[in-house]
């Protein structure tokens, strides 16, 4: 599907790495422009792979990828004039300060000496990095040094930006920061597509979401979606004994129309109108005598999507792709 | 488009960098994209301690130690001070030595995802190993600015006169930028910064050391004395010589020595030059 609208588009991409890795084995999305689109999936997904094609810093062997309809191979010279990429490995450059890392990527960006000099200043600000701005970036802590990342990829303003797990490894307050900042720049029309593990990150931001695996789309449609097959919330019920919560799955299944499980003493009920359920829950187990040690209602993670996809966790396989 | 909002910081579609040229505006961009690197690598060389001793410390200690320790015991010849025979070893040692850096800053660059980002960028792609050379070949003229300094402070007389002394920089800096493509190959091939060192300094000791640099071949055994005056070090280091000090080194005409020595730099960035490009291309794909 092309249609004016799209801003990236992903069309049956394959990478293999050596003989056997295979990245990708045919991912295809398309990104509405002036959206956030989530490719949600574990470590070595291919995630990063896929931000890599669509970013022109890899060829794909097979597939296509494009960017505001300009193909990522035959044109990447003008695609790279249209992105800002911030990676996973906050790619700035040590021995410089915050503001030569953003002066110098304008440069290198073709902006003149004054547009630099004036964004670079605004872009510290917004960042809250105007404090240290002039220190070499070995005294930065991690979530300055992200936060120096994505202002880097933002200094041409790119109508498209691709941020790879933006948040990974950041403090809980840096996060929130970060994810204010995204919502800002959509608002402001920027198309972006974000990669992340955390089930909660592509529900607050994306409009849309791909859940990949092993290269693979395995779902994609809206965060609601995705939560409505899954249940709206978890209940985890813990009890005593193993006898217990085979008796409280007995008891509680029929309190949802999704899937229940059981794991040892631990009974997770997905299910879409939470607190009342709990009601219930807690009525029937009282009824028949059962105390639970545990008992809570929850937001349900990645790992409970990968559970409903795929009937294995996230962490049953790694894969290593880069 | 759908949005045009520009105002704000992060802003959207009316994007402020131009668009790409075409023909000579191409050729500035990248002229213009390998000074931003050059700039970046030399604000870079002067905030990297291990950095500068390596290009300022380290020649200067050679510079005292082959002068005053080991020099007194080394027979330069019957009609040459050792300093003045000296000099044009501790040139090209001091640029050689020096381009481990530029192969451990290349590896640095490219592990720590800094070249990916550079390549999701609209520059020049000849920028990166364009930028970096140029770079070195800047820190390589202080390094023999200041060899001269330090060389007259301890007692090099400039013995043919100022313009073949200058003619003999030139020949060494020429011998360095073309080595640097070398370092920059080896760079882009280890697999992190430590490799990078552990594979030049192996290459680089023995054409350093097995040539004219610090002693006469005179008194080397006959096959190391004709692998020390035509391995391309010591033809470089033998026409440098040539060239600062005249007919007392004992060398013969200079105008020899240079063509060999000019053959050898030439012959060196037709191989280095595409090796390292050709590397670099694949490196991250």
């Amino acid at each position: 599907m092309t249609t004016t609208d799209t801003a990236i588009e992903a069309h049956d991409l394959h990478k293999t790495f050596g003989a056997t890795v295979r990245a990708l084995d045919g991912v295809s999305f398309a990104v509405e422009r002036g959206t956030v689109f989530g490719l949600l999936g574990p470590n070595g997904a291919g995630k990063t792979t896929a931000v890599r094609i669509l970013t022109t810093i890899l060829d794909p062997d097979a597939g296509r990828g494009s960017v505001l309809g300009h193909d990522v191979v035959a044109e990447a010279d003008t695609v790279r004039t249209l992105i800002g990429l911030a990676g996973q490995y906050a790619a700035v450059d040590e021995n410089l300060t915050g503001r030569e890392n953003l002066a110098m990527v304008g440069r290198l960006n073709h902006l003149t000496r004054p547009v630099v000099r004036a964004r670079t200043t605004e872009l510290l600000e917004r960042f809250a990095l105007a404090d240290a701005g002039d220190r070499p970036l070995k005294t930065y802590s991690g979530g300055m040094r992200r936060r120096l990342d994505v202002a880097a990829a933002l200094v041409a303003r790119p109508p498209v930006l691709f941020l790879d797990e933006p948040t990974t490894g950041l403090d809980p307050q840096s996060r929130i920061d970060l994810w204010a900042m995204i919502e800002d720049l959509v608002r402001e029309g920027t198309t972006v597509l974000l990669t992340t593990q955390y089930l909660e990150e592509a529900d607050r931001l994306a409009r849309r979401v791909a859940v990949v695996d092993h290269g693979h789309v395995i779902a994609e449609g809206t965060p609601a979606q995705l939560k409505a097959d899954l249940g709206a919330t978890v209940l985890d019920v813990g009890l005593h004994d193993e006898a217990g919560a085979a008796r409280a799955l007995e008891l509680l299944g029929p309190l949802t129309a999704k899937t229940p499980s059981r794991t040892g003493t631990m009974v997770e009920l997905p299910v879409d109108d939470g607190a009342k359920v709990a009601m219930e829950a807690l009525r029937l187990l009282d009824q028949h005598g059962l105390v639970p040690t545990t008992f809570r209602l929850r937001e349900p993670s990645l790992d409970d999507v990968f559970l409903v996809l795929t009937g294995r966790t996230t962490d049953d396989e790694e894969r290593g792709a880069p | 488009m759908t949005v045009t909002t520009t105002t704000v910081a992060g802003a959207a579609p009316a994007a402020a960098r131009p668009p790409l040229p075409a023909g000579l505006a191409r050729l500035r961009w990248a002229v213009v994209d390998t000074a931003t690197i050059t700039k970046r690598n030399l604000i870079a060389l002067r905030r990297m301690p291990e950095a500068l001793f390596f290009s300022t410390l380290q020649p200067i200690m050679f510079v005292l130690l082959f002068r005053y320790v080991f020099g007194g015991a080394i027979n330069a010849g019957p009609h040459l001070s050792y300093i003045d025979y000296l000099m044009a070893g501790i040139f090209v040692q001091s640029v050689a030595f020096g381009g481990i850096g530029s192969a451990v800053g290349l590896s640095e660059d490219l592990h720590k995802g800094l070249i990916e980002r550079f390549r999701a960028l609209p520059m020049a792609r000849s920028a990166v190993l364009a930028g970096r050379t140029t770079a070195d070949l800047t820190r390589n003229v202080f390094v023999v600015l200041l060899m001269t300094a330090v060389g007259a402070l301890v007692g090099f007389d400039f013995p043919n006169g100022a313009l073949p002394f200058i003619a003999s920089a030139l020949l060494v800096l020429g011998l360095s930028y073309a080595l640097l493509w070398g370092f920059a190959f080896v760079g882009l091939v280890a697999s992190n910064s430590e490799t990078a060192q552990v594979i030049a300094f192996p290459i680089l000791f023995p054409l350093i050391f097995a040539s004219p640099a610090f002693v006469r071949p005179t008194s080397m055994p006959g096959w190391l004395r004709d692998f020390a005056n035509h391995q391309p070090l010591g033809v470089v280091i033998n026409a440098t010589r040539a060239l600062q000090v005249g007919p007392r080194a004992g060398l013969g005409s200079a105008g020899g020595l240079v063509l060999e020595s000019l053959a050898w730099i030439v012959g060196f960035l037709v191989v280095l030059v595409p090796l390292a490009v050709w590397r670099y291309r694949r490196s991250t794909g």
